[in-house]
């Protein structure tokens, strides 16, 4: 039997996984070269262009359409769309997270919100904004509500598995001295699983800054985004764009570092 | 004493509450969101896409356009995060502290990986658009340069985490460099990294959608084309379809994640 497993090794089912999974990438990217629509772009000229672009974004940055602290008024717009919308689905999340954990809810109420979620999670944030945007008209109201749909169906995920790993005995003690549902969620699974919250949340809230950057692009909903695709598709300005880059470049990083601190520091709690 | 660790408790979580809601007051009032008119248009919204958004007898005329955008959205994303995972996973190499060749080479990957992973795929697309125009490449090269700061990280995480005794036993019996590469690192490290390598697949579909729009390529343009012409039963059509494929996408790489890990 023994000896069977070790001799069968090399082709157990998950390196046979792992070379077939090679092999289908290798495949697909391959074809996918012979078959992109490429518009007769010379490839090499395109490059070096791209690098000489590159250059007079970072070494020859200027504001010419707004001012330095308009600049920074935009910045601060993006920043808020971004932590209303983490705000707005981290309460939404924890509720319906609650109800999605396996362990403290019915199994039939979890399959439906975990589908369910994973169908709202299937749709691109651009899309839902643009939805929105027919009721709402474009602007921060539909942004907003659309990139939440999509932080809520995030967080629900990331939040119910954490409840889920939750150590089973805990919530049967309490469960066995008559503790009622508020009294498990608050005394066991919300301080057990308080860490990894903080953190999910807190990467959600990078994600969704650059979300906003991007919704402020595609969907108008204000924002360094939005002078970032003005200077891109009005007034053809690289050095403009390199200008909102370091921007945005420099919030990003910001948000990197503070999230990089509050990691080690719940590690260090915890 | 435990009375005060208590209090003390309390006054912290009341001083972070009212942290919290301080900024969500700040933000609201900075991008003019109001809060009446979000709870109002999430029914009208509803409302919207009931009696509009799905798609006709008609619309299915346009089905085929539509699967041929999106084939080639979705091996754009393959091949982009295929590519930028080989070369993350020479930057992971040359980043990992257990593996690096020096720490300059090391110091510099790393600090590539942070510019790149701090750029979002958004940028990317309306700066490459100058140079490649409405092709296709340019929503592959966002994808790529997007996904290989990403993938840089996850792969020096990944081996940092994995290799680090097997490496030093390798390296005392005098192996050379490629051999505790090939022998070591990647074969305690390769499950991890295709699954990394699938989550970004599932992303890059997503965030293809949104390069798209903005370049006018691909799936994003094809939606674009017909929410901006309000043909919302064919936009609806192209929403259908890019949910069964990231859900299918989805299902795939759970499946082969949890044969690999």
């Amino acid at each position: 039997m023994l000896l069977e497993r070790l001799s069968k090794k090399p082709f157990s089912k998950s390196s046979i996984a792992i070379r077939l999974s090679v092999l289908v990438l290798a495949v697909l990217t391959i074809y996918a070269f012979a078959s992109f629509d490429y518009k007769d772009v010379k490839l090499w000229d395109a490059l070096l262009l791209t690098v000489d672009n590159l250059k007079t974004m970072f070494f020859e940055p200027h504001l010419k359409h707004f001012t330095f602290t308009q600049a920074l008024y935009q910045v601060s717009v993006t920043l808020g769309l971004a932590f209303l919308t983490t705000i707005f689905g981290a309460i939404f999340a924890l509720m319906l997270g609650l109800l999605a954990a396996g362990n403290i809810s019915s199994k039939s109420l979890s399959v439906v919100i975990k589908g369910s979620v994973a169908l709202i999670r299937a749709v691109p944030t651009v899309l839902w904004v643009l939805i929105f945007a027919v009721a709402a008209g474009l602007g921060s109201v539909a942004a907003v509500i659309g990139m939440t749909f999509h932080s809520i169906s995030y967080l629900v995920k990331a939040y119910s598995e954490s409840f889920e790993e939750i150590d089973k005995g805990a919530i049967e003690a309490l469960q066995a001295s008559g503790a009622n549902w508020w009294q498990i969620v608050f005394q066991v699974i919300i301080p057990s699983s308080i860490t990894y919250i903080i953190s999910w949340t807190f990467m959600r809230f990078e994600i969704n800054f650059a979300v906003a950057v991007a919704m402020g692009a595609a969907a108008g909903a204000g924002g360094i985004g939005f002078d970032m695709f003005m200077a891109s598709g009005f007034y053809f300005d690289l050095s403009e764009i390199g200008a909102i880059t370091y921007f945005i470049l420099m919030i990003a990083i910001c948000l990197e570092i503070f999230a990089t601190q509050i990691k080690r520091k719940l590690k260090v709690s915890s | 004493m435990s009375a005060d660790v208590f209090a003390k408790k309390r006054r912290n979580s009341l001083a972070l509450f009212l942290l919290i809601g301080a900024a969500t007051a700040v933000s609201i009032i900075i991008t003019e969101f109001s809060i009446a008119k979000g709870v109002t248009s999430v029914p009208k919204a509803i409302q919207w896409s009931l009696s509009n958004f799905y798609p006709t007898k008609d619309s299915l005329a346009k089905l085929p356009d539509i699967l041929i955008k999106l084939k080639e959205t979705l091996l754009i994303s393959v091949a982009a995060t295929t590519l930028a995972g080989i070369l993350a996973f020479v930057f992971a190499i040359l980043g990992s502290n257990t593996t690096r060749v020096n720490a300059f080479f090391g110091g510099f990957s790393r600090g590539v990986a942070v510019l790149f992973r701090n750029i979002d795929v958004s940028i990317w697309a309306l700066v490459l658009l100058f140079s490649f125009g409405q092709s296709s490449l340019t929503g592959y090269f966002a994808l790529f340069f997007g996904s290989f700061g990403f993938l840089t990280r996850a792969f020096i995480e990944t081996i940092d985490e994995v290799s680090c005794s097997s490496v030093e036993a390798l390296q005392t019996t005098g192996a050379s460099y490629l051999t505790v590469i090939s022998q070591s690192v990647i074969p305690s490290a390769i499950p991890q990294m295709i699954s990394w390598v699938l989550f970004m697949i599932e992303t890059n579909i997503r965030n293809a959608t949104l390069v798209g729009l903005l370049t006018g390529s691909g799936i994003g343009f094809t939606f674009n084309l017909y929410y901006k012409n309000l043909s919302y039963d064919i936009a609806s059509l192209v929403v259908i379809t890019i949910i069964i494929s990231i859900v299918c996408i989805e299902l795939i790489s759970n499946y082969v994640r949890r044969v690999i890990l």
